[in-house]
């Protein structure tokens, strides 16, 4: 028999959850509800006037192809930040793994990047390589390669996935090697013992036994890229040349807070709400059937 | 001594509001750091240490956009400053905020401070008045483009620095003989749309926006897929081409490239200078801004850049008689000719001029009565008094992008103004039926 506490009454559980919800009501339901209501309306900046125009900032938008490409964007973005930031995750967690002197010291500073902010990354990896005084960009001008991400917009996609992915990887690293010393070393050293290599043991028992972790990244680093890159987007490129670093986030800040136009900003981050909803829905009902708990 | 305590007290009524209540306190939101902190800190505190009725607070909101956003939020919550600095290209956006901006001229008439709207510079107030010559914001520091050269890479590259410089036709050809003499970067800008596309319309005397540039009614569309336009920025791009203009961004990263002695040519606005003079370690002159002599045979003037103060609405009527005071402060001839010398921003009023050329500045710093000439010397056509466009901040933003693809080669300048208007008409439409 399943040993249970309960509590006696209502009072003490609900006091226990309140601070929860009325953070998420604050904090989530009551901003996004506003944001609902707000697509619904052309507001003028100072809150003077408004005209109710129903879906009209949906239309507005949808029939903008450069708000349509702007979807194209933001999923060559967030596929390339999120692959480029859990592959070499992976790889160097599973290299840390194997040592067996000094591994604290590698662990110690591969989680320092983590600590870094999004914008100060962001300007890092842009002194890094600016076409002037770029150290990177010195070395790519003598090996005769002209960098210039100002002008070039595949460069420039490839300079703000590296700035996003790159403080991901401590992050990524930190739970994926934690889950590596979770595999159990009695399953692995049979396998040995059965003559199986490090490549073929990494891929037939440590990597489905990671699987769990590898999906629970893949959610976080999916929200991460949608939501939280806009830092470095804004200190890098701003969204140009052209639109060609432009993703969705980006455009509700500059839609909103440049250009004050406060209806298809609320629209636009009402649609970005539905599209992660989605995405987060596809990833548990199809990614998470191939996961072993 | 009282100059002293009274100083004293309005420090340490910046850090406690609560206070000033003897003294009516007067909040001023600006969007200035570093040196230009510094000149309004300066400003603010010699405007409070010569009266004892009112205290001014200057607090920083951060850049152009966030002060605009702050004074917006600001207003929303009714805790709007008195005074808000906004720049030239939110000035459609206040205009239309009827019920949350007080006008400048109304302020000014109703708090009895001495205030004459014909000592302001014709170029420099149109921006900011009505159509019926209402002053509704007060211009603070304005600044217009003109052209920078680095007289010693010219004679690097074999070219007299002394060449006349005046027409584009003639820029084209120096770049060439800079080219060929070897130097790497002929032209550099800085604020490709406001230089090279809303000035360049200005200067020809044609129209950027139907409506008189915006100024005759929210019914306006972007007019800058004109010839005069589509032939400049065809040349700027053939130029892109072939490696004698370099494009380096949106803002004014250029500005470190000339400043480093990188480039021979500058486009930038005459409120570079503090920063020129300061680091520039090679010869430099100013020369007035290059026109098309095909498209123009004299040019017109040029249009300003930069920001005003704007007036907000709901507060006391003892407190406008704060903000009035202050305002005809500011426009004074010694505070504006001191603001001038030490920014290069263009002087409000004439007599600031006048002051500073009387204390021979101009004869001590050569070229810096250029950006005064430039504006003054042709009375504002209705293509050169201004531009008056709603979500213009998003717009420039959109012109960026269609001038990106110019400079790439991947557009002709034709298919990417074309593409311009479209989508800025697009924003404008909407700012129309948002403010109607």
């Amino acid at each position: 028999m399943e040993k249970r506490v309960t509590f006696r009454g209502w009072l003490l559980p609900l006091a226990l959850i309140a601070p929860q919800v009325i953070i998420s009501a604050v904090f989530f339901f009551y901003p996004a509800g506003q944001a609902v209501w707000q697509s619904l309306f052309i507001p003028d900046p100072f809150g003077l006037s408004s005209q109710y125009v129903g879906l009209g900032n949906f239309e507005f938008l949808l029939s903008d192809k450069f708000y349509r490409a702007s979807f194209v964007t933001t999923a060559i973005f967030s596929t390339l930040v999120t692959l480029c930031s859990m592959i070499p995750a992976l790889f160097l967690a599973v290299i840390a793994d194997r040592l067996i002197k000094g591994s604290g010291v590698y662990r110690t500073l591969l989680i320092w990047p983590y600590a870094v902010a999004p914008a100060v990354a962001g300007v890092l990896w842009l002194f890094m390589f600016n076409t002037r005084v770029g150290v990177v960009s010195w070395y790519l001008g003598q090996l005769g390669y002209d960098w210039n991400h100002v002008l070039n917009g595949t460069e420039a996609m490839g300079l703000v996935v590296v700035a996003s992915a790159w403080g991901r990887i401590s992050y990524n690293f930190l739970f994926f090697f934690a889950a590596l010393q979770s595999v159990p070393r009695s399953v692995i050293e049979a396998a040995a013992i059965d003559g199986a290599r490090f490549w073929r043991r990494f891929f037939t028992i440590v990597l489905p036994l990671l699987s769990p972790t590898a999906f629970f990244l893949l959610v976080v680093n999916v929200v991460y890229a949608f939501f939280e890159t806009f830092g470095v987007i804004h200190t890098i490129t701003g969204g140009g040349p052209q639109q060609s670093t432009t993703i969705l986030v980006y455009k509700v800040f500059s839609d909103g807070f440049v250009g004050q136009d406060l209806g298809s900003s609320s629209a636009q981050s009402v649609i970005l709400l539905i599209v992660v909803g989605l995405l987060t829905v596809i990833q548990f009902k199809y990614v998470e059937k191939r996961v072993h708990y | 001594m009282k100059k002293n305590f009274l100083g004293a007290l309005a420090v340490t009524t910046a850090l406690s509001p609560v206070a000033a209540m003897a003294q009516t306190e007067v909040q001023f939101w600006h969007a200035f750091t570093g040196r230009l902190g510094e000149l309004v800190k300066a400003q603010v505190e010699e405007f409070n240490a010569s009266q004892d009725e009112f205290v001014v607070v200057e607090s920083h909101k951060g850049n152009y956009s966030e002060t605009l956003n702050a004074g917006i939020a600001a207003f929303r919550a009714s805790e709007q400053p008195h005074i808000l600095m906004v720049f030239e290209v939110g000035t459609a956006t206040m205009m239309s905020a009827e019920g949350a901006i007080k006008p400048v001229h109304e302020v000014m008439a109703e708090s009895g401070a001495s205030f004459d709207p014909d000592a302001y510079i014709g170029a420099v107030k149109g921006y900011y008045t009505t159509t019926d010559g209402d002053m509704l914001s007060l211009p603070f520091n304005s600044s217009t483009p003109v052209l920078w050269v680095n007289r010693d890479a010219f004679e690097a590259a074999g070219v007299d620095p002394d060449t006349d410089l005046s027409t584009w036709e003639k820029v084209g050809d120096v770049l060439e003989q800079l080219k060929a003499g070897g130097e790497d970067c002929p032209l550099v800008t800085a604020w490709q749309s406001w230089i090279h596309l809303e000035n360049l319309s200005a200067y020809h005397d044609v129209p950027f926006a139907s409506q008189d540039n915006g100024f005759a009614g929210l019914d306006t569309e972007l007019m800058l897929n004109g010839p005069a336009q589509v032939a400049h920025l065809t040349a700027m791009g053939d130029w892109a081409k072939d490696g004698k203009f370099i494009y380096t961004g949106r803002r004014n990263e250029g500005g470190a490239n000339f400043r480093a002695g990188e480039c021979a040519l500058f486009t930038e606005s005459s409120a570079g200078y503090a920063g020129i003079s300061s680091e520039a370690e090679f010869d430099f002159d100013v020369r007035p801004l290059p026109y098309w002599e095909a498209v123009i045979s004299e040019p017109q003037n040029t249009i300003i850049g930069g920001a005003s103060l704007w007036v907000m609405e709901g507060h006391e009527a003892e407190e406008y008689k704060g903000v009035g005071e202050f305002l005809s402060f500011l426009s004074s001839s010694d505070v504006q000719a001191n603001w001038h010398q030490n920014t290069g921003y263009l002087p409000i009023t004439a007599d600031a001029g006048e002051v500073t050329r009387a204390a021979g500045f101009y004869e001590q710093n050569p070229g810096t009565d250029i950006a005064v000439i430039q504006m003054t010397t042709k009375e504002p056509t209705a293509n050169s008094k201004g531009l008056r466009l709603g979500s213009f901040d998003q717009i420039r933003g959109i012109i960026d992008e269609e001038l990106e693809a110019v400079w790439s080669g991947e557009k002709t300048a034709q298919e990417a103004m074309d593409s311009a208007k479209e989508r800025g008409d697009t924003l404008l439409r909407r700012f129309e039926s948002a403010n109607q």
